[in-house]
């Protein structure tokens, strides 16, 4: 069991309404990968990334968490499911109404009846101290930059421990140094709680020095034209597309600037 | 009620020497609870002083968040205490998981605005923020006047589909709920007048209370209050969610006035259509006093009608749209000043359209009241 993939996609067709986006998506996120899907824009990854989450309904196919299929699980059972799954939106999707400290906590608080309201405090400061927001818990999403709330996202995301952690577009609104210290912690999640990551991304140098594998979705066939770790990817993808989207932020040799 | 489960046994804290031991065992989850750190702390305070504080974990099973919390409260206590943390023996995760967490310093906390209690302070404060809100209306008015002045001269950035798109929500939409609203004003006034004047079997006159007081007041005033509840805090809610995706910084870079380009198309929606749906509002209303003139009081339609057109004249009718049309633009001034000083969160753009909605119906009573007195003064 703890060897099978911890997420299935097989065959799955993603559409709004007659209008196909992807179609016969199918691979697997094996336990303690960082997984990246990546793409140009607009093709598709933030959607795949819902469909994984039960925020979309694929048109076709299925999405299995271990060997339960997700999509044809019951509502009470994907709460169940997705409890093991933290998710963090693009723009860090905080509730405004609550302080860091709450928006960490609520999770705790619904999953976690047993911890008194200052351990829920306690694990909230935690969360938020792993991604470098101490002494921010008394603050409001509004009151705090874009960077920081992403962050806090992500502390929520953390709450509960979870199995997957799902992150869309993790640097978009990160400095350089802020998204290297997200990456740190991205591996040290994996290293020390064997997290298993999947990220949405289309940043190189992220998808190189973190990613063990990944999938490129290209908007021009309407499907995954390839799969596997990136730095193989770039080098010896059939696909010259692919290729050259991983190649971009290569220096050509011999050229000094 | 908090569920009560059993919690798990705090770790064994062991003096070695000169050291404190302690041993973290079993499996750690937030589902067993966080250990109290008291042994801890006593071991730490103990005499002779302890020269470190040391773990180990050779018999550790999985952990997750509760271990590391534990971890920090016997960190800070070992800082009190001043005694020396060896984490050695931690497994290497939870080692580069502390690391992490401490990896940032914690800001320290700057007290944001002062807090005061005192009242004269409060209220110095919120005279200075009415005074304040005042003079941002009046500026609003004046800049909403300007950039009508530029649309004459045709220089505004006024896109006339815009002005449409106002003009359907705002008119042909909102006529369903001021038909229904209007209509049983009619009827409520209609039986409340039947009651007093059938006494002294007058209740023909039960036409020139309905036609009179609708015409010259209670239509423009209660098409003015559902237009609040309807336009307003549309307008509020628009504009303050485009607050919010930066919208409006991205107009006025574009040396665009938001003014011009979205306040305008809703003030003159609204001004245009509120003498309509007012007219329309006194025609439904009138018909709803009618159905209980004809149905309930045995008069005919004729002679309701009759009744009606003698009781209401010009004077009424044009006082009336008058007021229609000075509450429409409340209404739209406040709906879009409101949205325009809305902050950039959805709880401000939900605070934004409950204010906008306030603001607008106490200026149409207040408007209501000045058009009252101003007419009993010139004997309109």
């Amino acid at each position: 069991m703890s060897d099978s993939p911890v997420i299935r996609v097989r065959s799955v067709r993603m559409a709004y309404g007659d209008f196909v986006v992807m179609r016969d998506l199918t691979f697997d996120v094996e336990r303690g990968d960082i997984f990246v899907i990546m793409g140009g824009s607009g093709c598709g990854k933030s959607t795949l990334l819902r469909h994984l989450v039960g925020l979309k309904e694929p048109a076709a196919g299925e999405v299995f968490y271990g060997d339960v299929s997700f999509t044809k699980a019951g509502e009470a059972e994907r709460a169940e499911l997705l409890r093991n799954v933290g998710v963090l939106f693009q723009s860090g999707a905080l509730f405004s109404s609550l302080t860091l400290s709450e928006n960490v906590g609520i999770g705790l608080e619904a999953y976690h009846p047993e911890l008194t309201g200052k351990e829920v405090r306690e694990v909230a400061a935690l969360k938020l101290a792993l991604v470098g927001l101490t002494g921010f818990e008394d603050y409001y999403p509004a009151e705090i930059s874009g960077g920081m709330r992403k962050r806090a996202g992500l502390a929520r995301a953390l709450a509960l421990d979870p199995e997957i952690l799902c992150i869309d577009e993790p640097s978009a609104g990160l400095d350089p140094i802020s998204s290297k210290l997200l990456d740190e912690l991205i591996l040290e999640l994996r290293d020390s709680l064997g997290t298993t990551v999947v990220i949405v991304t289309h940043e190189l140098e992220s998808i190189f020095s973190i990613a063990n594998n990944s999938v490129f979705l290209d908007a021009g066939t309407k499907t995954m034209t390839a799969i596997g770790p990136p730095k193989e990817l770039r080098d010896r993808a059939s696909d010259p597309a692919v290729r050259e989207f991983l190649n971009r932020g290569r220096v050509p040799e011999g050229r000094d600037s | 009620m908090k569920r009560v489960t059993e919690r798990g046994a705090p770790p064994r804290v062991e003096r070695r020497g000169t050291e404190v031991v302690v041993h973290l065992e079993g499996p750690w989850s937030l589902g067993r609870g966080i250990p109290k750190a008291a042994a801890v702390t006593d071991a730490l305070r103990a005499d002779p002083e302890p020269t470190a504080l040391v773990y180990d974990s050779s018999e550790l099973g999985t952990w997750d968040a509760s271990l590391l919390v534990y971890l920090r409260r016997l960190s800070a206590e070992a800082e009190r205490s001043r005694v020396p943390e060896d984490r050695s023996g931690l497994p290497e995760g939870v080692r580069g998981m502390l690391d992490l967490a401490e990896a940032v310093p914690a800001r320290t906390r700057v007290r944001r605005y002062a807090d005061s209690d005192d009242v004269v302070t409060q209220i110095g404060l919120t005279t200075i923020e009415v005074t304040r809100d005042f003079r941002q209306v009046l500026r609003f008015a004046g800049d909403v006047v300007l950039s009508f002045g530029r649309l004459v001269r045709g220089r505004a950035a006024f896109r006339g589909a815009d002005l449409w798109l106002a003009v359907q929500k705002a008119g042909v939409e909102a006529m369903p709920i001021v038909a229904l609203v209007s209509f049983l004003l009619g009827v409520i006034l209609a039986f409340v007048g039947a009651i007093q004047l059938e006494r002294f079997g007058a209740s023909i006159y039960v036409a020139d209370l309905v036609g009179i007081a609708m015409v010259r007041d209670m239509a423009a005033l209660m098409t003015g209050i559902v237009m609040a509840g309807r336009s307003g805090a549309a307008y509020a809610a628009e504009i303050g969610s485009m607050n919010v995706n930066e919208e409006i910084d991205a107009l006025g870079t574009t040396g665009i006035s938001p003014i011009d380009f979205v306040v305008l198309p809703r003030v003159l929606a609204l001004v245009v259509m509120m003498p309509l749906l007012t007219i329309y509002a006194d025609f439904v209303s009138i018909l709803g006093g009618m159905f209980v003139g004809v149905t309930l009081l045995d008069q005919t339609l004729v002679a309701y009608s009759i009744q009606t057109t003698n009781a209401v004249d010009m004077n009424h009718l044009v006082l009336g749209l008058v007021k229609g049309t000075v509450y429409g633009g409340i209404v739209a001034l406040s709906g879009c000043l409101r949205g325009l000083q809305s902050g950039r969160s959805s709880l401000a753009v939900g605070a934004a359209a409950t204010s906008a909605v306030v603001t607008a119906i106490v200026l149409i009573i207040a408007a209501a009241g000045v058009f009252s007195v101003a007419s009993y003064v010139l004997g309109i």
